[in-house]
């Protein structure tokens, strides 16, 4: 199945074909398109939290390849998520307000900041390594509120000019633009996660994954690719927080609480870890929840969300996919 | 084993969908008001009280409605955060179509959403939030709560009238409390007092020992606090009792956010002989006062008390109906505002009210208030009354 | 007295209080997540709960402020037992994701059902007469509540550490942390270590929610607004110690209280970076074991 097999045969047809076979698109990977493209015409009145749910699902892909394929458990993403908002927000509210210049600023300035954190943390692991990532996230919110005259601190970032897409697509209160720009970039960071998780690259952090120990002994840079990948993925969780930033046209503390890194991880537990289409079954899933038991009960929905959380985990383990893998294995048994 | 793990994923999935099924229309004028408040958050405890005085207002008039108008109250919970309150107030307007919005509890979610309004063309009665400039971001907003200015103001002249003259601030790290802050410094200042030292703190803050402590330290005459109501003004009377500030010869005062009237029974005697400036207080003989409160009684019980974001939902909700009744149930965002724009209403339980055609603001009466007990039981006596108090600044700052 | 010495003096008061607080409530999470690898999120809705029947003990039928502390830890326990064997079992050992998914739904549920129960407002709580007011110490007056309070997390740390150290409970609990499977190898009945450590962590914590309702309000919010606070204690004193966790508390509730008075409005920055400083140099917190 690998490359270096193939090429030891020296055959290059081989090579190809494994190729082809590893980056192969399968028939089911076009659902989630299509599932959105009727969601657009279906629930036109729903198009800002669709839009929503879009960006947030780049946000629970990044998350997945750190976590479901790096094995990093990290409670701290919001502080991606959050510089990117807050990048993209700060360039639109002075003056600077091209959304798809904004979406690479704010890509680059999570991927610093996640290059940075990670080199610095990523040697730990275990419950040290979450609370890393949830104290780089926390001081980053600390400072964003300090910071109040640049970022409005607690009352947010007021006065945000997002400028129309090419000049000619304008965002409005209804979200159709808004929509299709997210699921433009969603489509492309997908490309993006997909490429990475089926390369070589990918499967060597599977090997971190699984077993690091091994993969020290066979002399793999275990640290820096962990580093890289975790760049990566803060790169892309910054690149879901400009879209968010840029489409409601405000940016909260909110943006890098502990309750956005909770919720994302939450979103991508429900869906299923580790299996590039967790981020897309649980993001709507949890979002429309949310939305459904808000609306009928806005005071106590806590409550209805929660007991929802706990029933999944107790009847649906390794989320929605992990069931859906087991009913599989079970029906195949069955024949 | 496996179809059983597959059915119990589905229920709750169904049970939240099942919720979307909208509910069939009648063939009358609707009017959608759109109620944007905190039901859970730090603000979560006034926004309860804010609700329960707009629900009040609509049941005791429902029947003031013309014939063929009925109304449909759609809330929402904003979460004290301004982000979801964006979001909820967008999915309102375009989501629900409601014709008009009403709320907010904290400023900064006010002033995300005026935006929005001015988008949309659809009219914001704010009920609480008191930021001063909010009514300038967007001209669909009227105001009938009051402003920081409006209350801090008359009170930093009134601690300088005092003799009092070295002050301590202390106030919550958000709009209201930048407002409050420097309002109160202006009206001390202004009348000759010395602002020695100033703190500003967290605005979900558990415990408020080492700031008042600090100002403690700082030895001053009169120490000015401002915190939103809720759980914070109890943890800030409670530390203020714990630190005894009375023994150590420091006057307290404050805007009325410290002492709601709904949170006086769980202070002990702590406040007593603290002075607030405030729009309203349970304790207030006029006529308007005893009927709502009687009202108020017979729907939330004898143990209930109302306080001033109560009264700000009820006149908000107040405001609303009179578009209704004069625009019979069928109005444009600009109809709306006309009619917002002339509004006065001499019954409210606060005094008489009205909105400044100018600023979209709410004048109204200041009350100074001493907090004492009577009879057993805490309650602000007001002991001063300064008449149609428009907000200072919008005087003091008029628009570019 | 001079302006610094009072100052200092304030803040390590103040600090003391607030580590004493924060330890009674996360010891218990230490020993869980250090015996049990569990990751027990909702580890504060027991302390909330805790105070939440003390207050209401107090408040609605005037009972006594030592017996409502009583009653409230032994409820607490009674339910968090129920909890451990219906809910908790069926996670150990497992994967953690599930146990985060678990426990955050906990919270979610705590946060609603206290909502709906007791209402969005804080619950008051009034010492005893006993209590109140102010006691002169040290050339100040200083509250006489939270005086009380450093006095009664001193002796309850003292005899948990006894209790530790001499108790064949405590050997068993040491020896469990220490390795398991030895542990069940000489007969300790693991599961049943499991369920007492685990009711009493949650009662330790219902009597520092009870104790500190003065400190940490008792709102429906309150399991999520502290959890970090809990992490960070746990974290810095080192999973399934029962001193660790002591010292961190301590550090924390004094350096928080030093920067809210001398800096407040950069507030907890200082606390997050030196958290993680800490935990750079003890990977394994300050008293922790690989």
């Amino acid at each position: 199945m690998t490359a270096s097999l193939d090429r030891s045969t020296g055959d290059d047809t081989a090579m190809l074909d494994s190729f082809a076979r590893r980056h192969r698109f399968y028939p089911f990977e076009a659902l989630p398109w299509i599932v959105a493209v009727i969601a657009f015409f279906a629930f036109s009145d729903y198009l800002a939290l669709l839009a929503q749910i879009l960006a947030t699902i780049i946000f629970a892909l990044s998350v997945d390849l750190a976590l479901g394929y790096a094995g990093i458990v990290t409670l701290g993403h919001a502080a991606f998520f959050g510089a990117g908002a807050y990048t993209a927000g700060l360039l639109a509210a002075n003056g600077w307000g091209e959304p798809l210049t904004g979406l690479l600023a704010a890509a680059v300035a999570a991927g610093a900041i996640g290059f940075i954190s990670g080199a610095v943390i990523l040697r730990t692991s275990g419950l040290t390594l979450l609370m890393q990532t949830l104290v780089v996230a926390a001081m980053l919110y600390e400072l964003a509120n300090k910071a109040s005259r640049l970022t409005g601190g607690a009352d947010g970032l007021q006065g945000m000019q997002v400028w129309p897409i090419f000049g000619v697509f304008k965002f409005d209160m209804f979200g159709r633009t808004a929509f299709l720009y997210c699921f433009a970039v969603l489509f492309l960071c997908w490309l993006i996660v997909r490429t990475i998780v089926h390369s070589a690259f990918g499967r060597s952090l599977t090997g971190i994954r699984e077993n690091v120990q091994r993969m020290h002994a066979i002399g793999a840079p275990v640290n820096r690719r962990k580093v890289l990948v975790y760049t990566i993925s803060a790169a892309l969780a910054g690149v879901a927080g400009a879209l968010i930033a840029q489409t409601t046209q405000f940016v909260g503390l909110g943006v890098l609480s502990l309750e956005r890194s909770g919720t994302i991880l939450i979103m991508l537990i429900i869906g299923g870890v580790g299996q590039l289409y967790g981020a897309f079954i649980g993001v709507p899933l949890y979002m429309i929840a949310q939305d459904r038991f808000a609306t009928v009960d806005p005071v106590y929905w806590y409550f209805w969300i929660g007991l929802f959380m706990v029933l999944l985990v107790l009847f649906a383990r390794g989320g929605v996919l992990g069931v859906w893998a087991r009913w599989r294995d079970w029906s195949k048994v069955r024949k | 084993m496996g179809s059983k793990q597959l059915n119990w994923t589905v229920v709750p999935v169904l049970a939240a969908f099942a919720a979307i099924i909208p509910s069939p229309t009648v063939a009358q004028t609707i009017v959608k008001i759109g109620v944007v408040n905190s039901f859970s958050g730090f603000l979560a405890a006034p926004g309860d009280e804010m609700q329960k005085g707009i629900d009040l207002y609509v049941k005791e008039h429902m029947k003031d409605l013309p014939a063929g108008v009925t109304i449909e109250v759609i809330k929402r919970d904003d979460g004290t955060s301004p982000e979801v309150g964006k979001r909820v107030a967008q999915e309102l307007i375009t989501r629900d179509k409601v014709n008009i919005l009403l709320g907010v509890m904290g400023s900064p979610i006010a002033a995300a959403i005026a935006p929005l309004t001015a988008e949309a063309k659809i009219p914001l009665v704010l009920t609480n939030a008191a930021g001063v400039s909010i009514p300038r971001i967007s001209p669909y907003v009227a105001r009938v709560s009051f402003t920081q200015w409006q209350t801090a103001l008359p009170l930093g002249k009134w601690a300088a009238e005092q003799g009092w003259k070295k002050a301590f601030t202390a106030v919550s790290d958000f709009i209201p409390g930048h407002d409050a802050e420097s309002a109160f410094n202006k009206g001390y200042t202004d009348a000759g007092g010395q602002i020695i030292s100033s703190v500003r703190f967290p605005t979900n803050n558990p415990d408020f020992a080492p700031f008042v402590q600090k100002a403690k330290d700082a030895k001053p005459d009169v120490l000015f606090i401002f915190v939103p109501g809720g759980t914070q003004a109890t943890a800030m009377i409670k530390a203020i009792k714990d630190l005894g500030l009375r023994e150590a010869g420091i006057n307290v005062v404050s805007t009325q956010d410290l002492v709601p009237d709904e949170e006086l029974p769980n202070m002990g005697d702590a406040p007593v002989g603290l002075v607030t400036a405030g729009n309203y207080s349970t304790a207030a003989a006029r006529a308007a006062n005893t009927t709502f409160l009687a009202a108020w009684a017979r729907e939330y019980g004898p143990k209930s008390t109302p306080d001033f974001f109560a009264v700000g939902g009820w006149d908000g909700m107040a405001a609303v109906f009179d578009v209704i009744k004069q625009s019979k149930g069928r109005f444009t965002g600009d109809e709306a505002m006309t009619i917002l724009k002339g509004w006065k209403n001499p019954d409210s339980p606060r005094g008489p009210i009205s909105i400044d055609p100018n600023t979209r603001d709410i004048v109204q009466n200041i009350y100074m208030r001493r907090t004492e007990m009577q009879d057993g039981k805490l309650v602000n006596t007001e002991f001063e009354t300064i008449a149609d108090v428009k907000d200072p600044w919008k005087e003091l700052n008029p628009p570019k | 007295m001079s302006e610094t010495a009072s100052a200092a003096i304030s803040v390590a008061f103040h600090g003391v209080t607030l580590g004493m607080v924060l330890y009674l409530i996360s010891v218990g999470l230490s020993v869980t997540m250090g015996l049990m690898g569990f990751v027990n999120l909702a580890h504060g809705a027991f302390a909330m709960a805790g105070g939440y029947v003390m207050t209401t003990l107090m408040n609605r039928w005037s009972v006594d402020f030592p017996l409502a502390l009583s009653v409230a830890v032994a409820v607490v326990i009674a339910v968090s037992l129920v909890l451990e064997r219906v809910l908790y079992r069926r996670f150990y050992g497992g994967n953690e994701l599930d146990q985060v998914l678990l426990t955050i739904g906990l919270i979610f549920m705590s946060v609603g059902a206290a909502t709906y129960i007791w209402g969005p407002l804080a619950q008051p709580m009034r010492p005893p007469e006993l209590l109140r007011g102010q006691i002169s110490l040290f050339g100040r007056s200083l509250p006489a509540y939270r005086t009380f309070l450093i006095l009664c997390g001193a002796i309850i740390v003292t005899l948990l550490w006894l209790a530790l150290e001499r108790t064949r409970l405590g050997a068993q609990l040491r020896a469990a942390v220490d390795n398991l499977r030895m542990a069940e190898t000489v007969g300790i009945n693991t599961s049943r270590l499991f369920a007492t450590a685990f009711a009493l962590g949650s009662g330790l914590a219902a009597l520092g929610g009870g104790l500190g309702a003065d400190l940490l309000a008792i709102a429906p919010g309150y399991a999520l607004d502290n959890l970090v606070y809990f992490l960070i204690i746990v974290a810095v004193g080192g999973l399934g110690s029962i001193r660790g966790p002591f010292l961190a508390a301590l550090v924390v509730g004094v350096a928080d209280t030093a920067f809210k008075y001398f800096v407040p409005e950069l507030g907890a920055f200082f606390i997050y970076a030196l958290t993680m400083a800490i935990l750079l140099r003890f990977p394994n917190g300050i008293f922790g074991r690989t």
